[in-house]
């Protein structure tokens, strides 16, 4: 290739930003943008919840629980125990509340989604990139969470960074079907519904505050519906090297595949809204 | 005629059992400014989400810049500049930053966008509030915004979706005058609208739409010389106030409104002192230009604006 060549490529590239193959990534820009104005409550927020979780269960409830009992489950504390739990039950209700409202600010509230679609931009894009931005948020909580639980004690570093992958892709598990639900009914009752009887339970009793063994056998039996207990699971392998219930890669195949299903079935709806 | 920019046949949009789009036939030509005149509901915005490779044809074809909107959707949409009925800027973002990341859905680079930005706000009159949220705008300035907007992609086709609708008289006056400039810089306009004034003050050429269907088509003035005479006398009286007797012969034609008289005639003049002579002149007697409101009556025997 003659330096010249060389060149002429180099420059084309630049004209053609990375957005050019995977436009998704233009929703995922003004996204972030919008959510640099909130950053600082983000942030504050993203810190100061689970350090009270931390703090008040953790080691509150930690130092009333039989310590014999608690040396017995995974990482030899309740602190220990509850950390990784925590910081994938907080990915899973950010990712709930960031694909239920936004979603109809954007193709009913304030309609920008249809601002969207009259741009090159497709209905798959806004998919994919809300997706991102989901993921993308995830991890920046995760690792401010990931920071509270090392300076606490309760995971070795690497442990606790290997925890807010498992975080994320716990976020993405529920983001995606949360958005084609949102996509589906687009009703504020419904909405509300899943909140308080999906994602709330959920929160409770995935394993995430007590190992689901404490729970009656029929309540233990549905737990694998749970894909909360799947990314608890996962978050303890990946936090303190706990055995997992299942083999870890159905856990993962289970997440992996909720986040996947999940987006191919939110495009449909987000179309059929926005290009009728 | 110059290059066509869209070409519809048959072209009709059902949604479920409703027909929105009735089998309309449009032709529309480079560098005009062409309106679609109707009252709500009549399928005017239906047929700009097609042309705006949104909303897919139920039925017949339809080609925009030469291309399928459907199967080069993306390409089509590359090229236009849409200004939607609602407003829908983003509020969570400043004025200045709608227009950045508009121009990134584009896919164009911040470099390019940068000088663009600063044109645009100019060209909106709003280079004053570029920091400001857009939820602080007055209605007209949202609007020059959402037009400004539109334009980031320098589009050859501004598909304008009602733009005044709801403004006031002056902030209409302002837009109108943006859009000529538009207009005169090279844009093909698009256009729908239910005011008759705005019909003829923006288009080159229209087509009235009721029912879904197409009533008539041409230049404001053809439209008016063909379904309207030259001047009309309006007589405000109400309809059981009034002896029809005393009408006869003194217009070509008279339609009875509730509320008031329409006399279509050549000579307005003539027709106000006749209809003084006959003793109707305390009644309120008003001779102007016909317009195209008189047009849709005379096709659809409805007044445009209820």
């Amino acid at each position: 290739m003659t330096p010249r060549t060389s060149s002429e490529t180099s420059t084309r590239d630049r004209a053609a930003p990375l957005s050019a193959g995977f436009p998704a990534v233009r929703v995922l820009e003004a996204r972030l943008l919008a959510a640099r104005r909130t950053l600082r409550s983000a942030v504050t927020s993203a810190l100061l919840n689970p350090l009270l979780y931390l703090l008040a269960m953790g080691l509150g409830i930690g130092a009333v629980a039989d310590p014999s009992a608690a040396a017995d489950l995974p990482g030899g504390s309740y602190l220990a125990f509850l950390a990784p739990g925590l910081l994938v039950a907080s990915a899973m209700q950010l990712a709930a509340s960031e694909s239920l409202w936004p979603l109809m600010v954007g193709l009913e509230w304030n309609r920008t989604y249809h601002a969207v679609v009259a741009t090159p931009l497709r209905p798959v894009d806004l998919v994919l990139g809300n997706l991102a931005f989901v993921l993308v948020r995830a991890a920046l909580a995760g690792m401010l969470i990931a920071l509270v639980i090392v300076v606490l004690g309760a995971a070795p570093i690497g442990g606790a960074l290997a925890a807010v992958g498992v975080a994320v892709l716990v976020a993405g598990a529920f983001a995606a079907p949360i958005a084609a639900f949102t996509a589906k009914v687009r009703s504020h009752p419904a909405m509300t519904a899943l909140m308080r009887f999906g994602i709330v339970p959920l929160f409770l009793f995935s394993g995430t505050f007590f190992p689901i063994e404490n729970l009656p056998a029929p309540l233990q039996a549905v737990a694998p519906v749970s894909p909360l207990w799947h990314g608890a699971e996962l978050a303890r392998l990946a936090a303190l090297g706990a055995p997992t219930a299942w083999h870890p890669g159905a856990h993962t195949g289970i997440l992996v595949g909720l986040l996947v299903g999940g987006a191919v079935l939110a495009e449909r709806p987000i179309r059929a809204v926005l290009c009728r | 005629m110059s290059e066509l920019i869209v070409e519809a046949e048959g072209l009709t949009k059902r949604f479920g059992d409703r027909v929105a789009v009735d089998a309309i036939d449009v032709k529309i030509a480079q560098g005009e400014a062409f309106g679609f005149l109707g009252p709500n509901g009549a399928g005017k915005s239906s047929t700009m989400r097609m042309i705006g490779a949104v909303s897919p044809p139920s039925a017949g074809t339809l080609r925009v810049l030469g291309m399928d909107p459907v199967r080069q959707g993306v390409d089509v949409r590359a090229r236009l500049g849409v200004v939607p009925q609602e407003d829908n800027l983003d509020r969570e973002l400043t004025v200045e930053e709608n227009l950045l990341i508009y121009g990134r859905y584009f896919g164009l680079s911040r470099r390019e966008l940068r000088p663009r930005i600063t044109e645009l706000l100019e060209f909106a009159e709003l280079t004053e509030r570029r920091r400001d949220k857009t939820e602080t705008l007055s209605g007209g300035m949202k609007r020059r915004l959402t037009i400004a907007r539109a334009l980031v992609n320098r589009p050859e086709i501004v598909l304008l979706d009602e733009p005044t609708t709801g403004l006031d008289p002056q902030a209409r006056h302002i837009l109108w005058d943006r859009l000529r400039r538009l207009k005169r810089r090279g844009a093909s306009l698009i256009l729908t609208t239910h005011y008759m004034d705005e019909a003829e003050q923006l288009c080159d050429r229209l087509v009235v739409m009721d029912e879904a269907k197409i009533v008539a088509e041409g230049s404001p003035a053809d439209l008016i010389a063909a379904h309207a005479s030259r001047e009309v006398v309006e007589l405000h009286v109400a309809e059981d106030e009034l002896d029809l007797a005393l009408l006869d012969g003194v217009a070509d034609r008279i339609e009875v409104l509730p509320d008031r008289v329409l006399c279509y005639t050549g000579d307005g003049d003539g027709t106000a002192a006749l209809l003084a002579e006959r003793g109707l002149a305390r009644a309120g007697i008003v001779a102007r230009r016909a317009s195209l409101e008189d047009v849709f009556l005379r096709l659809t025997g409805r007044t445009l604006v209820e």
